[in-house]
C-alpha cells in the first residue's frame, strides 16, 4: 500500500506531509522494537548476578536515526523513481555496456596477475587478494550445483571443510606432500557430494536447502567431537607449508631463495599463494566454462529450466544431479586443501553456516550461473566487508543488511542474464526473467 | 501384440486413491501410422500417455513396445529410459521447453544421450578431442534439420521462452523428433493454435509420419486435425475405450457422439466433422 | 525404567519449545513458501526481552510471581511480534513476487543481522537468572534411589504449550483471519480478488509466528535459566527441522514434530551420547525425508505432468 502510495506522488515530486508521517510512523517502531534491547543493557555480574542498567542515549540516538534515515530513504526514492523503470537501459547503453562486459574480463585478468607484482610490498593486500581469490573459487565452485544445477545447497562449506581436514590428516600423520594431497582432497570432498547427493536426490525446493544445511552441520559437529581424530574444537595445527613442486619455501639451503641465489623474503611464500590460488581458481572457471559446452553442462541447465522435461527426453537426472554434486564439491574441496596449506592451522570455527551463507551469497548476488558476476561479487563482498574490519563486532551486522539490501536491489543478481552455450549465427544473452532459478 | 502394432496398451488401469482415471484399457498404435486417443476432458487420456511414457506407474495392466531395436514393457522401464531405450519420446500438454535456453540448445539437450556417449561421458569433451567435435557439429546439424522442418531457423538463437505460443509447440515437437523416436507421443499438440498453425501443425505431422517412419501417438481435442491426419482413433469416456476405428467409423458412431455432447446430436455431428 | 521415565518428561517439555517455534516455521511456509531463516533469532530476541522484562520487574519490586510471568509473557509476545512484522515489512514484502532464492537469502542476512544486533546490543556472554519457578512434584521413587521428577516450570511450559496449541487451532480453523490465512494459502491472487486483504494476512502470519517464538523463548529463559545471542541459530535448525518432520504447512504436524525432535535429543543424549545430540537429531530429519518427503501429516505432493 505504502509502496503504491509513494510511487503514485512521484509524478508531483516529494509530498513533506506524507515523508515525515513515514519518518514519525517507523521512528515510532524503531522506539519499540529498541526500547528494551537497547535501552537497558543486561550484563552477568562477577558473583554470577544479572545487572542492569539503562541507555536512554542510545535508544534517543537510535530512534533518530531510523527517523532520518526514512526520511533520506522516502527522498532517494522520489529522486530514482519507482524501481520498475531502473531496470529500463537503452539498446545504446546496453551496447556500451557488452562492450564494457567484454573489455573487463581481459582487464580483470591481466590485472589479477599484476597485483604480487604492483603489491609486491603491501602484504595486507597480497593477504587480501588470497581471500577474495579463495572465495572466487568457492564461489565458480557452488555456481556449478546452484547456478548451472539449480539445485540449493546450504552445506557447501562441508566440502570445503572436508578439503581441508583431508589434506592436513594426509600431510601431518602420513607426511604427504600438498601436490599428492590436492587431488585427493579433489576426490574425497567429491565423494562427500555424492555421499549427500544420494539422499536428496529425490527432494525439491526448501527441503533440499535444509537438509544440506542439516549435512554441512553435521559434517562440524563430527568435526568437533571426532578428536582422536580431528583435534575437535582445538584444531590441527602445524600443517605443512607447500612446495614449489618440491621446492621448499623456506630461508634455509635449498630452499628457493637459495637455489636461485636471492635473499630470502616470507613474501615469496605469500606470492606463491597467491598465484597458487589464482591457477586452481582459473582451472575452476576453465573447467566449468568447458562444462557447460559439453552435454553434461547443458543437461544441468535443462535439469534447472525443468526437471520432467529432462526426464522425457532420456536424461537420467539422477547421475546428472550426482555429477553437479561432485563436481561443485571437488571444487569446494581442493579450495579447503589450499586454505589449509595457507593457514597452517584449522579448526571448526572456519566451517561455520556463516562460510556457506557467504558463498551463496556470492553465488546470488553474482547472478546465478555468471562467472564474471560470481567473481564481481566475492570481490564486492570480501572487499566490502575488510573496509568494516575498524567495526569488527558490527562486521555481521553490516553484512547481513548489506545482503538484504543487495537482494531487494537486485534480487537476480548483478549479471542477470545467461549467455547461449552454442549458436548458429547471433550469440545473443538471455535475459534473466526467462531464466529459471531450478527446484532446489 | 500384432506384427504391424508398435504399442500394444493390454488392460491399463490406473487408480489414484479411490479414482479410477483410465479402466482395463486396451489399444494398439499400428507403426508408422497415426493412432489419436480423442475424449472429453477427464477422460483420462493424459493419464494413459502418462503411463506409457513412464511418469505414472500403473496400477495393472501391460504397455507393449516393439520395433526394429527390440521390445520392452514399457511399465517396468522407468522415466528416462523409456526415451533413452525404448525410444519414445513425448511433448507436455503445457509446453515444457527449457525457456531460457534458446531454441537450438533445447534441441541440443534432446541429443544428449549421443552426445554424452560421443564425449566419453565428458572427459573426451573435455579436452575437446576431434571426435567430439564431429559428434557435436552433427548434432547441430540435426538442430538445424529440425528448426528448419518448423520454419524457426531465424529464431534458432533466441530464447525457447520468447518464442510465440504456436512456435513453442512445434519446436517441442521439434525436441521430441532430435531424440530419434520411434514412437512420437503428442498431448493435445494443436491446443491453442490458430487454424493456419493447426494447419502447418497437419502438414508438419503427416511429413514425420511419411519421411521418417515415425509412429504417433496423439491425444487431441481439436477434430480438424484428428479428423484428417489419423489413421485410426481410439475413443475414451471416464476412463474406458467405447470406440474405436478409422476417422469415417468414428464420426458415424453414434456413441461417440452421445459421450462428446450428451444429447444434441447436431452440435456433435458438427465437432466431429471438424467445423468448429 | 525410571530413568527412560525422566528422559520422556524431559524430552517432552524440550520438544513443546522447538514446537512452539516450529509452528512459526509452518505458517510462514505455508503461506508465503520461503522458510524465514531469522525465525530461530525471533526466539532469540523473545527470550532476550523476556528476560530484559522480568530484571526491570523484579527491581521494581514486583514479587507475585503470576503477575510477573503474565507480564512477561505479554510485553515479550507484543514486542516480539512487532520484530517479526517489521522483519517481513522490511526483508521479505519488497521480494514476495520475486526470484525464489532473493527471500531465502534476505532472510538468512536478517537472521545475521538479529544475531549481530543482540549480540552488540546486550554483549556476547551468556545471560543466567536466577531459577523463578522452583519446586515440583517426585511422581516415583525407585529402589536404587532415582526418583522420577515432574518440575513446576515443566508443568507450566507444557501447559501454556497445550493452550496456546488450542488457541491457535482454533483461530486458523474458525476465525475470520484464518480462513484469510488459508485462502492465501492456496491461492494469493484469487485471495485477493475476493476481498482479502493479502499483504495484512501475511503481516498478521509473521506476527502470530513471532508471538509463539516468544512464549518459546520466554519458556526457554524459565527452563534453562539463561539466554545469549546465539541461541536462536540451532534452536532454529531445530525447530525447523521438526516442521518438515511433522509435514510443512500442518500445524499439529509441527507440534509433532517438535515433540519427536525433543524425545529423539534428549533420549539420545541419555542413552548413547549427549555429543552426538545433533548429529542425531539431523540424520533423522535426512532419514524422514527420504522415506516421507512431505513429513509425517504433511499432504502428499503429486506432481503434475
Amino acid at each position: 500500500m505504502a509502496a503504491n502510495a509513494s510511487q503514485a506522488k512521484t509524478a508531483r515530486g516529494p509530498d513533506a506531509a506524507f515523508i515525515l508521517k513515514k519518518a514519525v510512523i517507523s521512528a515510532l517502531v524503531a522506539l519499540v522494537l529498541f526500547s528494551l534491547m537497547i535501552g537497558i543493557r543486561t550484563e552477568a555480574g562477577s558473583d554470577g548476578q544479572l545487572t542492569w542498567w539503562t541507555r536512554f542515549g542510545d535508544l534517543a540516538a537510535m530512534v533518530a536515526v531510523v527517523f532520518g534515515g526514512s526520511i533520506v530513504m522516502e527522498l532517494l526514492r522520489h529522486w530514482w523513481g519507482p524501481v520498475d523503470t531502473v531496470r529500463v537501459v537503452p539498446p545504446s547503453a546496453q551496447k556500451v555496456f557488452s562492450f564494457a562486459g567484454r573489455a573487463l574480463v581481459p582487464a580483470l585478468l591481466i590485472f589479477t596477475f599484476l597485483v604480487p607484482v604492483i603489491f609486491y610490498d603491501e602484504r595486507y593486500i597480497l593477504d587480501l587478494g588470497i581471500l577474495v581469490l579463495t572465495y572466487v573459487m568457492l564461489g565458480w565452485g557452488l555456481n556449478v550445483v546452484v547456478g548451472l544445477a539449480g539445485l540449493l545447497d546450504l552445506g557447501y562449506v562441508a566440502f570445503y571443510a572436508v578439503g581441508a581436514y583431508s589434506y592436513a590428516l594426509l600431510a601431518t600423520n602420513f607426511g604427504l606432500s600438498f601436490w599428492i594431497c590436492l587431488p585427493l582432497a579433489g576426490i574425497l570432498a567429491a565423494f562427500f557430494g555424492v555421499l549427500l547427493g544420494f539422499p536428496v536426490l529425490r527432494l525439491r525446493g526448501d527441503y533440499l536447502a535444509i537438509v544440506t544445511l542439516a549435512f554441512g552441520e553435521i559434517i562440524r559437529l563430527v568435526i568437533i567431537n571426532w578428536q582422536t581424530l580431528t583435534g575437535g574444537p582445538n584444531g590441527i595445527s602445524g600443517i605443512p607449508r607447500p612446495t614449489m613442486f618440491g621446492i621448499p619455501l623456506t630461508p634455509g639451503d635449498g630452499g628457493l631463495a637459495d637455489r636461485l641465489g636471492i635473499e630470502f623474503s616470507p613474501t615469496h611464500r605469500i606470492v606463491f599463494l597467491f598465484y597458487l590460488i589464482l591457477a586452481l581458481a582459473l582451472l575452476t572457471n576453465w573447467v566449468t566454462i568447458r562444462l557447460r559446452r559439453l552435454p553434461i553442462g547443458r543437461a544441468w541447465e535443462a535439469l534447472r529450466e525443468d526437471e520432467v522435461a529432462c526426464r522425457a527426453l532420456g536424461i537420467n537426472t539422477t547421475t546428472t544431479k550426482l555429477t553437479a554434486f561432485a563436481t561443485g564439491a571437488m571444487f569446494g574441496g581442493f579450495a579447503g586443501a589450499f586454505f589449509a596449506t595457507r593457514q597452517g592451522f584449522i579448526s571448526p570455527e572456519s566451517f561455520t553456516f556463516h562460510e556457506s551463507a557467504l558463498v551463496l551469497a556470492i553465488v546470488v548476488l553474482g547472478g546465478m550461473g555468471s562467472q564474471l558476476g560470481v567473481a564481481l561479487a566475492a570481490l564486492a563482498m570480501i572487499g566490502g566487508f575488510e573496509l568494516f574490519r575498524g567495526l569488527e563486532q558490527f562486521r555481521m551486522l553490516v553484512f547481513g543488511g548489506a545482503m538484504v539490501l543487495l537482494m531487494i536491489w537486485r534480487p537476480r543478481g548483478l549479471i542477470g542474464h545467461r549467455a547461449p552455450t552454442v549458436f548458429l549465427e547471433r550469440n545473443t544473452v538471455i535475459s534473466s526473467d526467462l531464466v529459471k532459478e531450478g527446484h532446489g | 501384440m500384432n506384427i504391424n502394432d508398435i504399442l500394444s496398451v493390454e488392460n491399463l488401469t490406473m487408480r489414484f486413491g479411490g479414482i479410477v482415471a483410465v479402466n482395463d484399457l486396451s489399444f494398439t498404435a499400428e507403426r508408422g501410422k497415426i493412432t489419436a486417443l480423442i475424449g472429453p476432458n477427464g477422460a483420462g487420456k493424459t493419464t494413459v500417455f502418462n503411463c506409457i511414457t513412464g511418469f505414472y506407474k500403473p496400477t495393472s495392466g501391460t504397455i507393449k513396445l516393439r520395433h526394429s531395436d527390440g521390445e520392452w514393457r514399457l511399465e517396468r522401464l522407468n522415466d528416462f529410459r523409456i526415451s533413452k531405450i525404448a525410444k519414445v519420446a513425448r511433448t507436455f500438454q503445457n509446453i515444457r521447453l527449457f525457456p531460457g535456453m534458446t531454441a537450438l540448445e533445447n534441441l541440443m539437450v534432446a541429443q544428449h544421450n549421443t552426445l554424452m556417449r560421443a564425449s566419453g561421458f565428458t572427459l573426451l569433451g573435455l579436452f575437446g578431442v576431434p571426435s567430439y567435435r564431429a559428434a557435436e557439429k552433427a548434432a547441430i546439424d540435426l538442430a538445424r534439420y529440425w528448426l528448419d522442418q518448423i520454419g524457426l531457423l531465424e529464431r534458432a538463437d533466441d530464447a525457447a521462452g520468447n518464442l510465440p505460443y504456436g512456435d513453442q509447440r512445434r519446436l517441442e515437437i521439434a525436441r521430441a523428433m532430435c531424440t530419434e523416436p520411434a514412437l512420437l507421443c503428442l498431448d493435445e499438440p494443436a491446443a491453442g493454435l490458430n487454424a493456419r498453425e493447426s494447419a502447418a501443425l497437419n502438414e508438419l505431422l503427416l511429413k514425420i509420419r511419411a519421411e521418417h517412419g515415425t509412429s504417433i501417438l496423439l491425444i487431441e481435442h481439436d477434430m480438424s486435425v484428428v479428423m484428417q491426419i489419423s489413421d485410426h482413433i481410439n475413443v475414451l469416456d471416464y476412463g474406458v475405450k467405447i470406440a474405436d476405428g478409422t476417422p469415417q467409423q468414428i464420426r458415424d458412431n453414434p456413441k461417440v457422439i452421445a459421450a462428446y455432447l450428451g444429447a444434441d446430436e447436431e452440435e456433435a455431428i458438427a465437432v466431429m466433422e471438424g467445423e468448429t | 525404567m525410571d530413568y527412560f521415565a525422566q528422559q520422556l518428561i524431559n524430552g517432552l517439555v524440550l520438544g513443546s519449545i522447538y514446537g512452539l517455534i516450529a509452528i512459526g516455521y509452518t505458517m510462514v511456509y505455508g503461506i508465503v513458501g520461503m522458510i524465514n531463516f531469522a525465525h530461530g533469532d525471533i526466539f532469540m530476541i523473545g527470550g532476550f526481552i523476556a528476560l530484559i522484562t522480568f530484571l526491570i520487574l523484579v527491581s521494581i519490586g514486583l514479587t507475585a510471581v503470576p503477575v510477573i510471568l503474565l507480564l512477561v509473557l505479554l510485553v515479550s509476545m507484543a514486542i516480539t511480534s512487532l520484530y517479526g512484522w517489521t522483519i517481513e515489512r522490511i526483508a521479505y514484502r519488497p521480494l514476495r513476487h520475486s526470484f525464489r532464492l532473493a527471500p531465502m537469502l534476505s532472510a538468512i542476512g536478517m537472521s545475521f543481522v538479529l544475531t549481530n544486533f543482540s549480540q552488540v546490543a546486550q554483549g556476547a556472554r551468556v545471560k543466567p537468572v536466577p531459577p523463578i519457578i522452583t519446586g515440583g512434584y517426585t511422581l516415583h521413587e525407585g529402589a536404587d534411589g532415582f526418583a522420577v521428577r515432574l518440575s513446576n516450570i515443566q508443568i507450566i511450559v507444557v501447559i501454556t504449550t497445550i493452550v496456546l496449541l488450542a488457541l491457535f487451532t482454533w483461530l486458523v480453523a474458525r476465525t475470520r483471519l484464518g480462513r484469510d490465512m488459508r485462502a492465501c494459502e492456496q491461492d494469493q491472487t484469487m485471495a485477493s480478488l475476493l476481498g482479502v486483504d493479502v499483504d495484512r494476512t501475511i503481516s498478521m502470519t509473521f506476527v502470530i509466528g513471532a508471538a509463539l517464538a516468544a512464549v518459546a523463548g520466554m519458556m526457554y529463559l524459565l527452563y534453562y535459566g539463561l539466554v545469549d545471542f546465539f541461541m536462536g541459530f540451532v534452536a532454529g535448525i531445530k525447530a525447523f527441522t521438526a516442521a518438515v518432520l511433522g509435514g510443512i504447512g500442518s500445524l499439529p504436524g509441527a507440534m509433532l514434530g517438535g515433540l519427536l525432535i525433543g524425545l529423539i535429543e534428549t533420549l539420545w543424549a541419555a542413552y548413547f551420547s549427549t555429543e552426538y545430540k545433533d548429529v542425531a537429531a539431523f540424520s533423522i530429519l535426512i532419514v524422514v525425508l527420504i522415506f516421507l518427503p512431505t513429513g509425517l501429516l504433511g499432504r502428499p505432493e503429486v506432481e503434475k505432468v
